[in-house]
């Protein structure tokens, strides 16, 4: 699905990525964990075609294309999603009206017939439910006046419509509380599938327990040090991330 | 950050798609303005007497007015002397009685602008009076508006028809000399629409003037009047459009409303003249004059504007509002790309008990535009529990352009209450990437993030114009990031 070979990316003139290889293979999901600033999101924005971000080497092959040569919404039609880690507010546009629009703008790169806005209310009713967000909180503009954690169920809502090929959910679980963290963890978990991957970055081990990855990378100073099952981040639990770093590789 | 500047400014560029020019024979008067040119225009049109001394005792005083400058606004000296104050189709002497007898030019002319004229095309249920120039070419649906009494024509032809009704409300609104450019017009303005709606009928139509200028070099200065007697409705729409020019081109209109005790004029506007190219080469000098009279107790007046087009935009629709229980509305839309100006706003002058009066302003700034917000509102010492409402919202696209607030508030009487809010945003390179990364072409996301932000106002345009405008306000930005 994803292949990222020894990845450099500079933002104004400073080196942030210093050769990233990573591979997720159809079906997985992957955890990514590493210390602040360690560059995680910088992965995620570079993977999604976020301006400003200068790769100066390396290459990234999705679904055997070369994914840096793409436009954003190429990328998105393509079936790569980010959840941000700070999802940004549209004021005026509904929610479900920014949705339909994007889903549709997907559909028709797909060569499918547009969703009339009655289907699309019945399947906008429906994955909202998944993830147990408000219809009033459909209806409201964008992310306009959200809570943290409903702008990060807001994010799952939206990879539950557009139905993704790849998934990258940057930090989704900062910000929620316990019970809307297993709410998002479930509609996570209800969205894996043998034909979707997904890249989960995260600070926390307890999110893990409910989305239980099939690989785990510690990403520090842009690099990544250490690669295992879901066994490191328990690691990591316990003793930090200078301690794993430091230690031998197994 | 440089690359979303970048990407903005090709979103900025800008298509006008009504800048084609008609091929048809014209009458011109000649180019300048003196006493014998009103008088001119006067006879072209077969006036009374009474009119020709009205519009000379305008122009006289128009001579003695000095061009206003406290407009954020600043245009190259605009000479009276070189341009035409009457141009019309040659094949239009007489007025036609029917749309039979209408120049197939100019009816393809108004089915290029999306206007067509036949009675039972799209716009079925819109009564439509179509100005060239300086003269109207059709009116439709007339007889339909006469059987439930309402007057719907032309202002040469009202002139004739219902000499009363003119004599009795011309210039009651805004007098003569209000300003420079209300004189102007009062000594030379041509063609427009009539609207009276009798007591206690709901017109069953919306009315809409369609102006278009075409000649070259030719001033198109228009007058428009609606009454509305007691306990009636009207909903009246205009829209503009102009060929693509080098030279810029003086557009002064003035705009009139009466609304008598319980009546209700509910007046929409899509201005979309031509804004001149990326440069400021050419556009049209909008300088326009609208106002209404909330004349009876609980009338109301709503002006609801979208302002794309124009080189320079002067325009303040206002509303007196003397009778008792009176409200005023004013929801506007302007956008400036490229080297577009507009100073617009409104005023609200509160004379009756209990008035109230709401002002929403949008105002969107791209590419170099300019943009100025320029409100007034006046509260008199028998306006006793008067309300006023105003919010004032700006939004920016790149880095270039400008806006700019400039509230005035006078307030005699201390059981009145006044709200105002205003905010600031820039559409930022975080809502373009989220959008895009969600599947939206850039484009796509910049007329959906201005849509969302015009929503408020374009939902109170008549809903066949609600798509159009918010069409144009997409073209409009075409370019405007890429
Ligand atoms: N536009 C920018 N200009 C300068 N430095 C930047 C810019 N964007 C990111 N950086 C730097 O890049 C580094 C990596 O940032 P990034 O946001 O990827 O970290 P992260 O791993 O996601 O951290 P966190 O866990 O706090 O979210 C940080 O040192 C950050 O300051
Ligand atoms: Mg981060």
């Amino acid at each position: 699905m994803l292949k990222i070979e020894n990845l450099h990316v500079e933002v104004d003139g400073k080196p942030i990525l210093k050769g990233i290889d990573l591979e997720v293979g159809v079906g997985q999901v992957h955890a990514l964990m590493g210390p602040n600033g360690s560059g995680k999101s910088t992965l995620s924005y570079v993977l999604a075609g976020r301006d400003g971000y200068d790769v100066t080497k390396g290459r990234v092959l999705y679904k055997g294309k070369d994914l840096l040569e793409m436009a954003p919404e190429l990328r998105a039609a393509e079936g790569l999603f980010l959840g941000f880690q700070y999802p940004v507010a549209i004021p005026g546009v509904s929610n479900i009206y920014f949705l339909k629009a994007a889903l549709n703008a997907i559909r028709a790169h797909r060569g499918e017939e547009p969703l009339d806005a009655i289907d699309f209310m019945k399947l906008s009713k429906e994955k909202a439910a998944l993830v147990e967000l408000p219809d009033e909180l459909t209806k409201r503009a964008v992310n306009d006046g959200f809570s943290g954690g409903e702008k990060k169920r807001n994010e799952i809502f939206q990879m539950a419509i557009l139905e993704p090929s790849l998934a990258v959910l940057d930090e989704t679980d900062s910000g929620l509380d316990i019970d809307a963290l297993k709410v998002v963890a479930k509609g996570v978990n209800a969205m894996r599938s043998p034909e979707r991957s997904m890249l989960v970055i995260t600070h926390y081990q307890r999110l893990l327990d409910h989305i239980v990855p099939d690989v785990v990378h510690v990403l520090i100073d842009g690099r990544i040090v250490r690669s295992g099952d879901k066994d490191l981040a328990k690691q990591l639990e316990e003793k930090g991330y200078s301690e794993v770093r430091d230690a031998p590789q197994l | 950050m440089s690359a979303s500047t970048e990407q903005i400014d090709d979103i900025l560029e800008k298509k006008y798609d009504a800048g084609f020019v008609t091929d048809i024979e014209e009458e011109y008067a000649p180019p300048g303005l003196s006493e014998d040119i009103v008088a001119f225009i006067s006879n072209k049109k077969q006036e009374p007497e009474w009119l020709l001394e009205w519009r000379l005792k305008a122009y006289r005083r128009w001579l003695e007015m000095k061009e206003p400058t406290w407009a954020k606004v600043s245009y190259p000296k605009i000479d009276y002397q070189e341009m035409c104050y009457y141009a019309a189709p040659k094949t239009n002497e007489d007025a036609p009685k029917s749309l039979d007898e209408v120049d197939p030019e100019l009816l393809a002319t108004y089915e290029k602008l999306g206007i067509p004229l036949h009675e039972r095309e799209i716009l079925a249920g819109v009564a439509v009076d179509a100005v060239f120039d300086s003269v109207s070419v059709a009116t439709t649906f007339r007889d339909k508006l006469a059987e439930v009494g309402v007057i719907f024509m032309p202002f040469s032809e009202a002139v004739k028809e219902h000499p009363e009704l003119i004599r009795k409300y011309l210039g009651s609104v805004v007098p003569v000399s209000d300003n420079f450019f209300s004189a102007l017009n009062s000594a030379v303005f041509s063609d427009g629409s009539v609207v009276y709606v009798p007591k206690g009928v709901r017109c069953p139509m919306e009315l809409s003037t369609y102006f278009r200028i075409n000649a070259a070099n030719t001033g198109q200065f228009e007058r428009t009047l609606i009454v509305a007697d007691e306990g009636s409705y009207v909903s009246y729409l205009e829209g503009c459009t102009a060929p693509m020019r080098d030279e810029n081109q003086l557009h002064a209109a003035v705009v009139e409303l009466v609304a008598h005790k319980d009546a209700q004029i509910k007046y929409s506007t899509v201005q979309n003249w031509y804004p001149g190219d990326e440069n400021g080469k050419g556009g049209i000098f909008n300088f326009v004059t609208k106002r209404g009279l909330c004349e009876g107790a609980r009338s109301k007046i709503s002006w609801t504007q979208v302002e794309t087009g124009s080189a320079i935009t002067w325009k303040y629709p206002s509303c007196i509002l003397r009778g008792d229980d009176s409200i005023g509305e004013f929801y506007s839309v302007a956008l400036s790309n490229h080297r577009q100006q507009a100073d617009t706003g409104t005023k609200m002058i509160h004379l009756g008990k209990n008035t109230r009066s709401t002002i929403i302003s949008k105002g969107i700034s791209a590419g170099h535009g300019h943009q100025t917000y320029r409100g007034g509102v006046k509260i008199s010492r028998g306006a006793t529990n008067a309300r006023n409402y105003t919010q004032c919202d700006s939004l920016l696209i790149g880095d270039k352009c400008a806006a700019h607030t400039v509230p005035y508030v006078d307030v005699r009487n201390s059981s009145s209450k006044l709200e105002h809010e205003a905010t600031t945003s820039r559409i930022g390179e975080d809502q373009l990437f989220y959008c895009r990364q969600r599947g939206l072409s850039e484009e796509d996301a910049v007329s959906l993030i201005v849509n969302g932000f015009a929503k408020q106002v374009l939902k109170e345009l008549p809903m066949e114009f609600a798509v159009e405008a918010q069409k144009l306000l997409g073209v409009s930005l075409e370019g405007a990031v890429g």
